[in-house]
């Protein structure tokens, strides 16, 4: 555990000046686009006179230069407080601590799901490259890939939510239900249901094309070839021998979508209704919120740094060639 | 979930009980809605900063709030347009100088305290007045509330007040807030403002940010018999898809101000079980106007003005855009305020070639390209039908030889680029109409608007005789000629266009039939639902 915890923050600290700059950024770029979180404010109140304006612009602190608001959220970061957020007038750190988890429990279960069958599918249309349930799969899984998944929630939606009326059509849980423990447990369950198949299903079939691809290639390499000759069953190389040299690329692959999962998140939540991440997001930026909205990316970032990291340490595990960190073939 | 995922370590056992759990329940009927409470569940698609309607007095704020926080009085299809709520009767003196409200004996607070005439008399000189963004306007002139007993307060004016004017905007500007509570606080802060407390047929229950809100039935509501449901539950549905497919799932029964948006409704308006409503909101009347930035050199001419309102096809606006579910405006007043509205206006009928005619003596010619003059566009980002509007007018004027190049921003944007910087050439507003011209109306034409208000006269117009006349009704105490200068004010606005108005719209609301008593006054969607029942 102690060797884990300093490898992630020798992570951390290894990607500050890329967080700075991103932090720096976001906040110049939502500067820049025009109006303040005033006029956001303003708008969705229909209106108020000039004073009341001004008035708002000094209790928000937006009458000060761009600088000095800038320095005094990286200060803010630097001592660990995210700060108050404007747009929704609650601490920022309460916010994240209470819309992170619906993300995790959605990003999580989608990407469980789509590696667990993404994997197992593509070993069965890699066993035998080019057979009828290879062709059958792979064109599935590329018709899948080229769904929006926007689309498919919807569709989801449509059918299991409206008609058939089988889960509930969006929310994290049952408004107001009052239930506890394993109840709760099992009704937010029921709630990702359809979100994390939209999400999910459209990852699978890239993790079946990648699994499938690392079966095709070891199918030609000479330890399958050694293992047949043995007599070994075509089963047992497929799993043994092929499937565990092809899983290598397809963990590599699942830290690489991490931050697209991310991306792909926000636009299911909106579709589901989930309070997560993505819509957070969203407030921010039409709230004009530079604090908050430093204060998801940053999280996210982390995020994306925790899941590659976990990959890392997977692929080690998978292949002892991989060191952790002392040379070897990764 | 959030106690599962907290606990470091999840054990099998717990993992394979929940597995089970989840199966089991797929077979169970929906889970929460507890046995023998009535519970009413609407969509709100936004939720307000800060939700306290004697500071923010607006449609999205007085959605929830209006339940639990009560206004003097309320909007009402009865002779008179007001139905009382905290005060009794109103009365104005002879010089206009005062109103004297009768307020309601036997009301108490949520918290149990009573409601008396020093909770109006601190709502009004401490709240509406200093920090509301209507009421800032409105009690501007008042000096002092008196209050010669508990149930009576007595509202002084530095400046002649007409009550026409005090009495058609009470149900925006006067929700009461308990003195006890606020008194010697940072008002704008304080958590009440959150954790509302009121006189209100609801009681405040919860606030789950991003799901939703929850109201609990007041038992000792002063109006005996009232609230007919025991919770009012707001679900946080931002996504326009999720409340008409909530509403099919059978998940909300009500989905108010257009949530469901206007091409749904016919499909949805045949879904068993289920109604669409249009009634209800016709004192919450918008209007799609263009907004004219009269430092532009060709806009400042008339006759520029008047080619686009002849070059504005209102019928197609109507039938495409709004789908039916509106009406051509004929000026600043929209026809729901039959107390003020007059058609006695200069009427712009869709005429392209008198427009190109208009443009032509003017002095603009086409160009080699047909072109005669090139000008932004702004719609507003707001709703649906104002960007839709913006693709249309766009349109128009390419058969009039006006170049419109649209700029499209999101609402933050759209509020500094028209009202501030003035980075327009014509914009496109759904402004309100409140009851009352003087209210949110004339701000749109009167000069000398300061820079950065939403909703005003950021176009630099500046007409004297208009100006004189707003002023005029501002002190005007009979209502009689009071209504007679807004009709002058509509004919002297629709003869020299500071603005075009286009179309009045309403809202519309789909609901289960199980929903009962909706639309029962012109306010429903932000009144206080007393009445509402579910039926079985």
């Amino acid at each position: 555990m102690p060797r884990l915890a300093r490898l992630v923050l020798r992570r951390l600290a290894g990607s500050v000046p890329v967080l700075l700059i991103v932090v720096v950024g976001v906040f110049l770029l939502l500067d820049s686009a025009g109006g303040d979180a005033v006029d956001a404010y303003l708008v969705s109140i229909g209106g108020g006179d000039a004073a009341l304006a001004e008035e708002l612009r000094a209790r928000y602190g937006l009458d000060r230069s761009v600088l000095a608001r800038l320095l005094l959220t990286l200060g803010q970061l630097a001592r660990g407080d995210l700060g108050w957020s404007v747009a929704l007038n609650r601490p920022i750190g309460a916010v994240i601590a209470e819309r992170l988890p619906n993300t995790l429990w959605l990003m999580g279960s989608a990407t469980a799901l789509a590696f667990a069958s993404g994997s197992a599918l593509g070993i069965v249309a890699g066993r035998r490259p080019g057979s009828a349930i290879d062709r059958l799969l792979s064109g599935g899984s590329l018709m899948l890939y080229s769904v929006p998944s926007f689309w498919l929630g919807l569709v989801l939606a449509v059918v299991f939510a409206v008609r058939l009326q089988w889960l509930p059509v969006s929310g994290i849980e049952t408004i107001a239900s009052g239930a506890t423990g394993l109840a709760r447990a099992a009704d937010v369950a029921r709630h990702l249901v359809l979100p994390v198949a939209a999400l999910g299903t459209i990852y699978l079939a890239l993790f079946l094309r990648v699994m499938r691809a690392g079966m095709v290639e070891a199918w030609g390499q000479d330890y399958t070839l050694a293992a047949r000759a043995r007599g070994v069953s075509s089963w047992r190389v497929a799993l043994n021998h092929a499937a565990r040299n092809a899983l290598l690329p397809l963990v590599t692959m699942l830290g690489l979508q991490a931050a697209s999962m991310i991306g792909g998140s926000v636009v299911i939540e909106s579709v589901f209704g989930i309070p997560g991440f993505g819509r957070l997001a969203q407030e921010a930026v039409a709230g004009r919120d530079a604090p908050l909205l430093m204060a998801v990316i940053l999280v996210s970032a982390v995020m994306v740094v925790a899941a590659n990291l976990a990959v890392d340490l997977a692929c080690g595990w998978l292949d002892p060639r991989i060191g952790s960190g002392r040379g070897g073939r990764g | 979930m959030r106690a599962l995922f907290s606990r470091r370590l999840i054990s099998r056992r717990s993992l394979l009980g929940s597995a089970a759990a989840l199966l089991g329940s797929t077979a169970l009927p929906r889970l929460g809605f507890a046995a023998g409470a009535v519970r009413l569940v609407a969509a709100a698609d936004s939720e307000p900063r800060q939700l306290n309607p004697a500071i923010v007095a607006s449609n999205g704020v007085f959605f929830i709030a209006s339940k639990v926080i009560e206004p003097l009085a309320e909007a009402s299809y009865d002779d008179g347009g007001l139905r009382p709520l905290l005060a009794t009767g109103w009365e104005g003196s002879e010089d206009g100088s005062s109103v004297t409200f009768a307020l309601r004996e036997g009301v108490s607070w949520h918290d149990g305290k009573p409601f008396t005439s020093a909770d109006v008399a601190f709502s009004a000189m401490e709240v509406w007045k200093p920090l509301q963004n209507i009421g800032r306007g409105v009690f501007a002139n008042l000096e002092a509330v008196d209050t010669p007993d508990d149930h009576t307060a007595v509202f002084r004016f530095a400046k002649p007040m007409p009550l026409q004017l005090i009495a058609n905007a009470l149900p925006v500007v006067s929700a009461v807030l308990p003195k006890h509570v606020y008194e010697g606080t940072d008002i704008a802060e304080n958590p009440a403002n959150a954790a509302l407390v009121g006189t209100g047929p609801f009681v405040w229950g919860e606030h789950r940010p991003g799901e939703y809100y929850l109201l609990r039935k007041n038992p000792a509501y002063w109006n005996a018999g009232e609230p007919r449901v025991d919770e009012v539950v707001f679900r946080v549905l931002p996504d326009r898809a999720a409340a008409a497919s909530s509403l099919e799932a059978g998940e909300i029964q009500l989905a108010a101000f257009s949530a469901v948006p206007l091409v749904e409704l016919d499909r949805i308006g045949k879904v068993p079980g289920l109604e669409v409503v249009t009634k209800g909101y016709e004192a919450l009347t918008y209007q799609l106007v263009v907004e004219i930035n009269h430092r532009n050199e060709h806009l400042k001419e008339l006759k520029v003005r008047q080619a686009i309102a002849h070059a504005i096809d209102k019928a197609f606006v109507l039938d495409t855009i709004f789908l039916g579910y509106a009406t051509a405006a004929t000026g600043p007043v929209p026809a729901n305020a039959p107390e003020f509205h007059t058609d006695d206006v200069t009427i712009y009928d869709f005429d392209v070639a008198k427009a190109n005619a208009l443009l032509d003596e003017a002095g603009f010619a086409r160009g080699a390209d047909g072109t005669r003059v090139a000008l932004r566009l702004l719609p507003a980002p707001y709703f649906n039908e104002t960007k839709q509007f913006g693709d249309y007018l766009r349109r128009a004027l390419a058969a009039i030889g006006i170049d419109a190049t649209i700029v499209a921003n999101d609402s933050a944007g759209h509020q500094k680029a028209v009202y501030t910087e003035h980075a327009f050439d014509l914009a496109i507003a759904p402004t309100v109409f409140r009851g009352d011209p003087a209210i949110s109306t004339t701000i749109l034409v009167r000069s000398g608007v300061p820079d950065g208000v939403p909703f005003s006269n950021q176009g630099g117009y500046a007409n004297a005789e208009i100006d004189r006349v707003v002023d005029e009704a501002l002190v005007t105490l009979d209502p009689g000629a009071r209504v007679e200068l807004y009709h002058q004010f509509q004919r002297l606005v629709t003869a020299d266009l500071p603005l075009i108005n286009v179309a009045d719209w309403s809202f519309t609301s789909v609901a289960s039939d199980r929903v009962e008593n909706i639309a029962t006054n012109p306010r429903w969607a932000v009144s206080n639902w007393a009445d509402v029942g579910l039926a079985d």
